[in-house]
């Protein structure tokens, strides 16, 4: 297996500018989505859409100690190491690309959207007029011609950088722990144990991932299990019952969402 | 100095400001610990410290502090400007301000002291206003003898001549005043800034603008009055790249105001107003070549990175073509008052496009026999009329290469840093002015003998003195020269003893005491509120600047109607007014709307929701916007007593992808006591639920 590569998100870098957002759209070129100010710096309520690979939260947190905290957060795919969309897909629409990105062959997309409730971060969406599901590439594209993915190459403090994740993920580890000593105790990595084998994308974050909206501790949907072991081997002759899989699937990654609260909301929202 | 401030102990002054008291400590604490010897600090500040009605004053005061602190003159030192737009510096070394000429030379005015060019340069040399010249050769012979008190300003003179010769050639010459008469004069009574100039239009008084690059109707202050000024033009012409506010100021979406104001605006329609607008599409800045000046005086040459879309033009054919007309249509004439115009030297190519590099050699300047740009810089400027120089601060830029060609220096792209501390002096990137001087100042990098760096800062010594060094080979008696990584700013032979930090003050040294002339208050900053405040001066009994002008007493809102703060700000992802950012989608989408930003408090107080539109109102208008209710705002304690605070945006309009009101529809026509510049910063408001 070769080395795998990865982003590096530094949160202490960030100033959200969302230069990254504006380059993704360009490079990927998709058209904007403009929604009404709702009152959250965030006009995407925090979350992915299937023309909006990645998105910039924006979260509020008063502390009597530490006082009013604006953590930032660019949210997009994980590029999870062991994927669950991958699972979870009916026409193996999902690859794991040598170097590390979770790739999505929108060719092979029927659009039947079993990803968008397997993905423990929520993360791909649904285009309507495609009829395809989407999520961010890692611009793989630009990788295999020697370049760096666009929101990092647009990214103006550094807080964006890409490279050998073994390496990256020693950057983090020291940022981390420079962090810790420098006024940030809870400052951690993200993204390295996460779902047992870690996420092909590494935070560094100020503070523990809730004040961030990331889940604490990213779970599977228990029926990607059952659909992992038992349904897609069948697959072929069984789509009445990968029908009724994305029913319960429905259901009870809604019934998880809102026993673990909503996590993509934002400060005073 | 220190008697005015011992009034100002900290309790006294978290009182009046608000800031914690910890919090002001901390920041006391560690920008006055730059005041060791081997540290520097540097002061960064935005517009929003100069939008005050004492926005002279605060700036003084940061280099009051600089000058304490030992900050000036040193890398990492300074008070740095972070200007609105990226050529602001630019635009003000052309001086597109109305009460100087270029190179920061007071534009004359019409009274018998400005009469003719003598009594001009007698005027603007700093000691020479009671010199008995009663020629220009006799003021000549009074320069090269040294003027007392006079700094190196003393060569004032010579800058005016040689950009007289500029601007009319062999029509500027020593038996005609050298065309001096030629200059256009400014009324002494009369201010000609934004301000001034739409109350002044609101009056009638004004027939015809050019709008250039620029929206008052989203960025100028009282906002509905401007607009309103506007109606009253025979003519405009905006200069543009989009149909922004300004341009459309004339429709039907123009003059929609929310229902359930507090103010009655006049129902204006299009067919009410008989200005003749007319629009000439300009190009983007990637779109054309020239130069650009940042904050630290860098000029850099910018080439062109596409082609202008369709009929869009770059301002600088604009002008070309304007001025080759309007000289056109002079042609022949030969009366007197239309010799400024048919004697004007004007030609920057014969193409299609002017040529930059042409203005930019006129800007540098040349000897007037061969035409040879003046690589010396403005040292070697004369006032006989046989140097020409648009502006002297950019005298040097351009120097001939070998092969006879223009070495244009603000194209020079060497990215090799010079500096030994790392902080960046990059002297052969672009062109710095003064004569490629990176770091002004910088004779306050080494002690006052010249050769001994302060203690433990060795890498910040930028010149030296190297007493045996001959600088200049056809003057091999002249031993002696400041040699180092920077060009010196002192004369280059003067020992140490003599080689003044402050070259351009009479005193030749930094001045805490301000003068007379430097500024309309003073001597030292004192503390006065913003024009519209909830809170007495606790400082003394006067309440506002009282050498700011007052526009408009009768819109001065108080606590009874208008109990909380106001004040403007940007986003990001919006410049300026937004006319280029709310047109491009992407962005738009980053930042729809117009909103106002209320702490958790306000928002209880006002019975107001997070994402609820409210409507905002002050004396001069009332502006709908969706409330941000955020913890990021917090209420001022003021006084012992709570303030709350309404931040509004003043970056969207009615034109775009993104919308709003403007902001400014809701700010005073009042501005600092000395530049004018508006007091967007602090207001008095009202906000509920719409």
């Amino acid at each position: 297996m070769a080395r795998l590569m990865t982003n590096l998100y530094d949160v202490s870098k960030c100033t959200a500018c969302r230069g990254c957002l504006n380059a993704c759209k360009d490079s990927n070129q998709l058209p904007a989505v403009i929604e009404p100010f709702k009152g959250n710096y965030d006009t995407h309520g925090g979350d992915t859409n299937g023309n909006t690979f990645t998105v910039m939260r924006f979260n509020e947190h008063d502390d009597p100690v530490d006082g009013v905290r604006w953590n930032f957060l660019k949210y997009q795919c994980m590029h999870c190491i062991d994927p669950e969309c991958m699972k979870v897909c009916p026409k193996g629409a999902y690859t794991k690309l040598e170097w590390g990105a979770t790739f999505h062959d929108e060719e092979k997309c029927i659009g039947c959207q079993y990803c968008t409730y397997a993905c423990p971060f929520g993360i791909p969406k649904y285009r309507k007029h495609t009829d395809t599901v989407t999520k961010c590439t890692l611009c793989y594209e630009r990788v295999g011609e020697g370049l760096t993915p666009a929101c990092t190459r647009t990214c103006p403090t550094g807080a964006l950088t890409f490279g050998f994740r073994d390496e990256l993920l020693a950057v983090a580890e020291a940022k981390a722990k420079f962090l810790r000593a420098n006024g940030f105790p809870r400052a951690t990595v993200y993204g390295k144990v996460e779902l047992g084998s870690g996420t092909n994308k590494i935070y560094v974050l100020t503070d523990t991932p809730d004040k961030f909206g990331l889940p604490v501790d990213p779970k599977v949907s228990a029926n990607t299990w059952v659909w992992q072991d038992w349904v897609q081997p069948y697959a072929g002759w069984l789509i009445p019952i990968a029908l009724a899989g994305s029913a319960i699937s429905f259901v009870t990654t809604r019934m998880l969402a809102s026993k673990g609260g909503n996590h993509t909301e934002g400060g005073h929202e | 100095m220190a008697k005015h401030y011992s009034r100002y102990d900290i309790d006294t002054v978290v009182k009046i400001t608000g800031t914690p008291k910890a919090k002001y400590l901390e920041v006391l604490k560690l920008f006055c610990s730059t005041s060791a010897p081997n540290k520097t600090g540097c002061i960064n500040y935005a517009m929003g410290i100069t939008q005050h009605t004492v926005g002279s004053q605060n700036v003084k005061s940061f280099a009051n502090v600089q000058l304490l602190l030992g900050n000036m003159g040193r890398p990492g030192g300074g008070i740095n400007a972070l200007r609105g737009e990226n050529n602001v510096q630019g635009a003000t070394d052309m001086a597109l301000l109305f009460h100087i000429i270029p190179g920061y030379i007071d534009s004359p005015i019409s009274n018998a002291a400005n009469k003719d060019l003598l009594n001009f340069v007698k005027a603007v040399t700093p000691g020479a206003a009671k010199l008995p010249a009663a020629s220009m050769a006799e003021f000549r012979a009074a320069v090269t003898a040294g003027i007392p008190n006079s700094g190196f300003k003393v060569n004032t003179s010579k800058w005016v001549v040689s950009m007289l010769k500029a601007w009319w050639g062999d029509a500027c010459t020593p038996d005609n005043d050298f065309a001096y008469h030629y200059l256009p004069k400014r009324d002494a009574a009369k201010n000609y800034s934004h301000i001034a100039m739409f109350e002044a239009m609101h009056k009638g008084e004004i027939d015809g603008l050019f709008v250039m690059g620029s929206n008052p109707v989203v960025g100028g202050p009282n906002a509905n009055k401007e607009q309103t000024a506007m109606t009253k033009l025979k003519w405009m012409v905006s200069v543009d790249l989009w149909l922004n506010e300004t341009a459309e100021f004339w429709t039907y979406a123009g003059w929609e105001r929310p229902h359930g104001g507090t103010h009655h605006m006049e129902k204006i329609t299009p067919k009410d107003i008989q200005t003749e607008v007319f629009f000439l599409p300009a190009c983007a800045v990637y779109e054309k070549e020239g130069t650009a000046a940042q904050t630290g005086r860098w000029v850099q040459y910018r080439w062109k990175g596409a082609e202008p879309l369709g009929e869009s033009k770059s301002d600088l054919w604009i002008i070309d073509e304007i001025a080759k007309k309007v000289q056109g249509l002079y042609k022949g004439s030969t009366k007197p008052q239309d010799e400024p115009l048919t004697k004007m030297t004007w030609g920057y190519g014969h193409g299609e496009e002017p040529e930059p590099i042409l203005v930019g050699k006129e800007l540098s300047g040349y000897t007037v026999a061969d035409k040879k740009p003046i690589a010396a810089g403005f040292g070697a400027l004369k006032d006989d009329g046989s140097t020409a120089c648009g502006v002297w601060v950019y005298c040097g830029q351009m120097a001939s290469k070998a092969d006879g060609s223009l070495d244009y220096k603000p194209m020079h792209r060497d990215n090799k840093d010079n500096s030994k501390t790392g902080l960046g002096l990059f002297s052969n990137w672009g062109w710095c002015w003064p004569v490629n001087r990176r770091i002004v100042y910088n004779r306050c990098s080494v002690q006052p003998d010249g050769v001994t760096p302060w203690p433990g800062d060795d890498d910040r010594v930028l010149i030296h003195w190297d007493a045996t060094k001959i600088s200049d080979p056809l003057k091999p008696e002249v031993v002696g020269s400041w040699v180092g990584d920077d060009v010196c700013d002192c004369v280059k032979t003067s020992p140490p003893d003599k080689a003044v930090p402050f070259l351009m003050r009479p005193e030749g040294t930094g001045c805490f005491f301000a003068a007379k002339a430097s500024f309309k208050e003073g001597p030292f900053p004192e503390h006065y509120e913003p024009w519209e405040s909830p809170v007495k001066n606790m400082m003394n009994s006067q309440a506002v600047n009282p050498a700011t002008k007052i526009w408009e007493p009768d819109k001065l809102g108080t606590t009874d109607k208008y109990p909380f703060i106001g004040t403007t700000y940007r986003v990001v992802e919006h410049w300026q007014t937004g006319a280029l950012t709310r047109n491009l989608p992407w962005l738009a989408e980053l930042m729809p709307n117009m909103f106002v930003e209320i702490s958790e408090e306000l928002g209880r107080l006002r019975e107001i929701k997070n994402g609820d539109k409210v409507m905002v109102s002050t004396t001069r208008g009332d502006i709908e916007a969706v409330a941000c209710v955020t913890k990021r705002i917090k209420p001022y304690i003021i006084d012992g007593k709570e303030q709350h605070l309404v931040g509004a945006l003043w970056q969207y309009g009615f034109k775009g992808y993104a919308t709003g009101d403007p902001a400014n529809r809701l700010t005073p026509h009042v501005g600092d006591a000395n530049t004018m510049i508006p007091e967007y910063k602090a207001w008095l408001c009202d906000i509920r639920r719409a």
